[in-house]
């Protein structure tokens, strides 16, 4: 157990050092950065002195060590447009893309899960209605949903806000929504938005799993010894569908917090994804190259904990103890 | 005694689209408290469908379109849902066949005896924990008040059967229906589980109805027996009289179709199928024939394919380690050895059979052959060259065309996305042996006509035969490459009796007129006996003894062959 958490992270500090690499290409090689940097009336004379001074003369190998050892060392450096340090920039965005994440995940899961297994052991109108209706909400593009949704809950019928956070706390560096009522309105909309997509696929998932459990020599046999339906459901073959499921919203989870940018947009929530979207119209490269190695530590680590989960669902990954 | 579950004049049906199949004909079955009932027959008979009529669990869309089923004095059939699921498990209980599926791998043993206990009894949860281990202990798992709380993966095939009969007994049933409840298990295991479920039968006074293919189980552990074949039974009675003096002729013939023990048959009969269709010949390519597969096969036979001393394989000290090479990033993986210090001759013409349990080695010594594993000591030898090993052996090696392998389930081992045509097609082009698109095209109707296959077979998709047929079309793809040896994994043991005879009979057919040498791999005994004219018995990747085989199966010389031999189920009255 202890050998496979340490070879993981060895493997995800690979990782991490693949990523960093692209980013600091990102960063050095698309366009010249001082040119960015600089307006037209400034002398090459001093460009080549913000261009010595910032290191950029060096050679390519230190440049990318200096590079990670200051991405290891939390400093980001500045954003070409705010003039900020790009850690503070991210961290004020942050907790808006994550909590924003977490209610559309909740939302997916908690709605997901319970049709999933419903609609595999049910069959007739609710089930149809449940996978057609889902179905509609796959198909169409999320940012068509979101401005459905404030089509109709925001403007007609006046109910919810259409854009931003509302009313936050501050908690230290982490601003939440979670503590005002009007937090809470601001979150419904683009957290349905964004978790409609996953509630599908997890229901789907979820479904299709069972229908194959279900099937399986243990249940039959779990059935022929009368254990009750509820049990043999909720118990025997529902924790036996988790296994794969779990894998794929782990990486639904990454790919919530890394894509949520077309909602960003369209409800003006703001998150990570709008400061990037705004980063690339502004091609302000610092801000882009952190928030990639950023989205690859989330998904690196939502994998380690998908791989942990294993380790408490599965007792023949546990007593394989990780010898493979 | 009378009757604990009565089945009378029962009718199963399964809506198709093309009307209502008949799964069940009329079947009627008696089976008295404390008697073992043995219901045997091949695949389709609708043996498993008895046990599911039984427990209310028939497959949808099957239902029960008349008869009764009496067990203990009330009718089962029209019993709603909810009555029925309080008489499983408490009243009837089930075996399945596999137990390594039949388990929930996530909970762990303790946690499935004892919500099956608490299901039905009202104890409370360390009762319920005594009671799963005395009984467990009762099957006979050693160690058990330790071993309870350990997850299903933890134990071996055997024990799980253990755990799986202690699952069913432990609400004290009054019926057990056992499907195949030992045909996934090795020979050694098979009779201690047999002899478990006897003791038990007795000793509780439980009525078991035994549902197998295998007559063998049923003659060693039935005290009576019913012969269904097509949803109808054939013959009932004593298991004694039944087997011993069988009245019908299906009986007859199945019985004729059980490879024996005892003694070596040069054919097997076939059994008339009651469905056969006559062969289908109205399909024909121009000039094709047997005798033109015959004839191609033959024209090219290279120099010395008469029976001689001279040994057409050579295996040297063998030895196959997997995982070896990738140690582990923390090194402690020292690999599975599968395969140490095999040595083996094969002689030209010769039939060798291979023998051993379930893990023995048997399978990968054929991979090591045909060049699918590497090998990590040893060497071989094919027609006096050097065989190379592996990944090391050339695409185009001249031994990939001699030597053709026979795969053991003919589901998976042909694709389904090609023709039977194109399957057939592909060695001969493949190899070179022809170009001439017309020749190749007479050469594979014939070769189907040689294997017993209509020649309108090769218009269609595999999953459009049945196994026995995959398997013939199988031998037909092995055959076009005009192989010398070929080597045959277990080609038998995913078919039924009057299936298998046939193949058998065609290898035979084919070994006899094409002198082939037959590396024949198996766990059955008796099926060995049929085919091999030498004998090689494996046992944890070692070769335990090498003999002829009317020597060995008359005079085994070492304890292990002994007791694989006592362990077979035999037909001997």
């Amino acid at each position: 157990m202890l050998s496979f958490i340490i070879r993981r992270l060895l493997q995800s500090l690979f990782v991490m050092l693949a990523v960093s690499l692209i980013a600091f290409s990102l960063f050095r090689f698309v366009g010249d950065p001082i040119a960015q940097m600089v307006g037209q009336e400034t002398s090459i004379e001093d460009q080549e002195n913000i261009r010595e001074r910032l290191g950029l003369n060096d050679p390519m190998p230190t440049q990318y060590a200096r590079f990670v050892g200051n991405l290891a060392k939390g400093e980001f450096g500045f954003s070409y447009r705010t003039r900020q340090p790009v850690n503070e920039l991210i961290l004020s965005r942050l907790p808006a893309t994550l909590e924003l994440g977490a209610v559309s995940l909740f939302i997916s899961l908690i709605v997901g899960i319970p049709a999933g297994i419903y609609t595999a052991l049910k069959r007739g109108f609710l089930s149809n209605a449940l996978l057609v209706t889902t179905l509609v909400g796959i198909s169409i593009p999320t940012f068509v949903i979101g401005i459905f949704l404030i089509y109709t809950f925001g403007v007609a019928l006046g109910w919810l806000p259409t854009f931003g956070r509302g009313e936050t706390v501050q908690l230290g560096w982490w601003q939440t929504n979670f503590l005002t009522l009007s937090g809470w309105k601001a979150l419904i909309l683009p957290g349905i938005t964004l978790g409609v997509y996953q509630l599908t696929l997890t229901m789907r998932l979820v479904r299709a799993e069972m229908q194959e459990v279900l099937k399986t020599d243990y249940i039959k046999f779990a059935t022929a010894r009368g254990i009750n339906y509820r049990s043999l459901y909720l118990h025997h073959a529902f924790r036996n569908t988790l296994v794969p499921v779990i894998t794929i919203i782990g990486l639904q989870l990454g790919g919530i917090i890394a894509f949520s940018i077309v909602t960003e947009s369209v409800f003006q929530w703001p998150g990570m994804g709008l400061l990037f979207l705004d980063s690339i119209r502004y091609v302000d490269i610092p801000v882009m190259s952190v928030y990639l190695v950023l989205i690859a530590l989330i998904f690196v680590m939502i994998n380690l904990i998908v791989d942990l989960a294993y380790f408490a669902i599965d007792p023949r990954v546990r007593h394989r103890g990780g010898d493979d | 005694m009378s009757a604990l579950l009565s089945i009378e004049n029962l009718y199963v049906n399964f809506p198709t689209r093309f009307g209502e199949f008949v799964a069940l004909d009329g079947v009627n079955l008696n089976v008295a408290a404390g008697e073992i009932h043995g219901l045997v027959g091949e695949s389709g008979a609708g043996k498993s469908t008895v046990g599911a009529a039984v427990m209310g669990l028939l497959q949808s869309p099957g239902y029960v379109a008349s008869g009764k089923i009496v067990f203990a004095g009330e009718n089962l059939v029209g019993l709603n849902n909810d009555a029925y699921h309080r008489l499983r498990g408490d009243r009837i209980s089930m075996i399945f066949q596999d137990p390594q599926t039949s388990l929930n791998p996530l909970l762990t043993i303790a946690t499935q005896m004892i919500e099956t206990i608490r299901q039905h009894r009202h104890v409370s949860a360390s009762d319920a924990r005594n009671q799963a281990i005395a009984l467990l202990a009762e099957t006979g798992i050693n160690d058990i008040e330790k071993r309870i709380d350990d997850y299903p993966h933890q134990f071996s095939g055997g024990m799980r059967q253990r755990v799986v009969i202690g699952l069913a007994l432990c609400t004290e049933p009054e019926l057990i229906i056992a499907d195949e409840p030992t045909t996934a298990l090795d020979v050694s295991v098979q009779k201690q589980i047999l002899k478990l479920i006897r003791t038990l039968c007795r000793e509780r006074n439980i009525g078991i109805v035994l549902i197998t293919h295998d007559i063998g189980v049923i003659n060693e552990t039935a005290d009576r027996v019913t012969v269904l074949r097509s949803g109808r039974v054939i013959e009932s009675g004593n298991t004694k009289d039944v087997l011993g003096k069988p009245k019908q002729t299906y009986t007859k013939e199945l019985m004729a179709a059980v490879p024996r023990l005892d003694k070596r048959l040069d054919r097997f009969k076939n059994i008339v199928g009651e469905d056969d269709k006559v062969i289908d010949d109205s399909w024909k390519v121009p000039l094709a024939s047997a005798s033109f597969a015959t004839q191609w096969l033959l024209s090219e036979k290279n120099e010395g394919n008469e029976r001689n001393s001279h040994p057409l394989l050579t295996v040297s000290n063998l030895d196959v380690t997997f995982n070896s090479g990738q140690a582990s990033w923390f090194g402690k993986n020292k690999g599975f050895k599968a395969l140490s210090n095999i040595n083996i001759d094969l002689m030209n013409g010769e039939v060798l059979g291979v023998v051993g349990e379930s893990g023995s080695g048997k399978s990968t010594l054929a991979k090591a052959i045909v060049g699918l594993v590497p090998l990590s000591a040893g060497s071989m030898e094919f027609k006096g060259k050097m065989l190379p090993a592996g990944k090391h052996r050339d695409r185009h090696h001249p031994s990939r065309r001699v030597i053709q392998m026979v795969f053991q389930d003919p589901y998976s081992s042909l694709n389904n996305r090609k023709t039977v045509e194109s399957i057939i097609a592909e060695p001969i082009r493949f190899y070179g042996l022809s170009h001439d698109e017309v020749e190749i095209k007479k050469l594979v109707a014939s070769v189907l006509e040689l294997v017993g296959m209509p020649q309108r077979a090769m218009l269609k998709y595999p999953h459009q035969f049945s196994g026995g047929q995959r398997q013939r079309i199988a031998v037909a793809r092995a055959l076009v490459a005009r192989p010398e040896f070929l080597i045959c994994d277990e080609p038998t043991s995913a078919l039924d009796v009057s299936i298998q005879a046939q193949i058998l009979n065609l290898l035979k057919d084919l070994q006899q007129t094409f002198g082939l040498s037959i590396l024949f791999i198996s766990h059955n005994l008796a099926v060995i006996r049929q085919m091999a004219d030498r004998v090689v018995v494996i046992k944890n990747g070692e070769v335990v003894e090498t003999s002829n085989t009317e020597q060995f199966f008359s005079a085994p010389s070492k304890t292990y062959s002994q007791m694989l031999l006592s362990e077979t189920p035999s037909l001997v009255f």
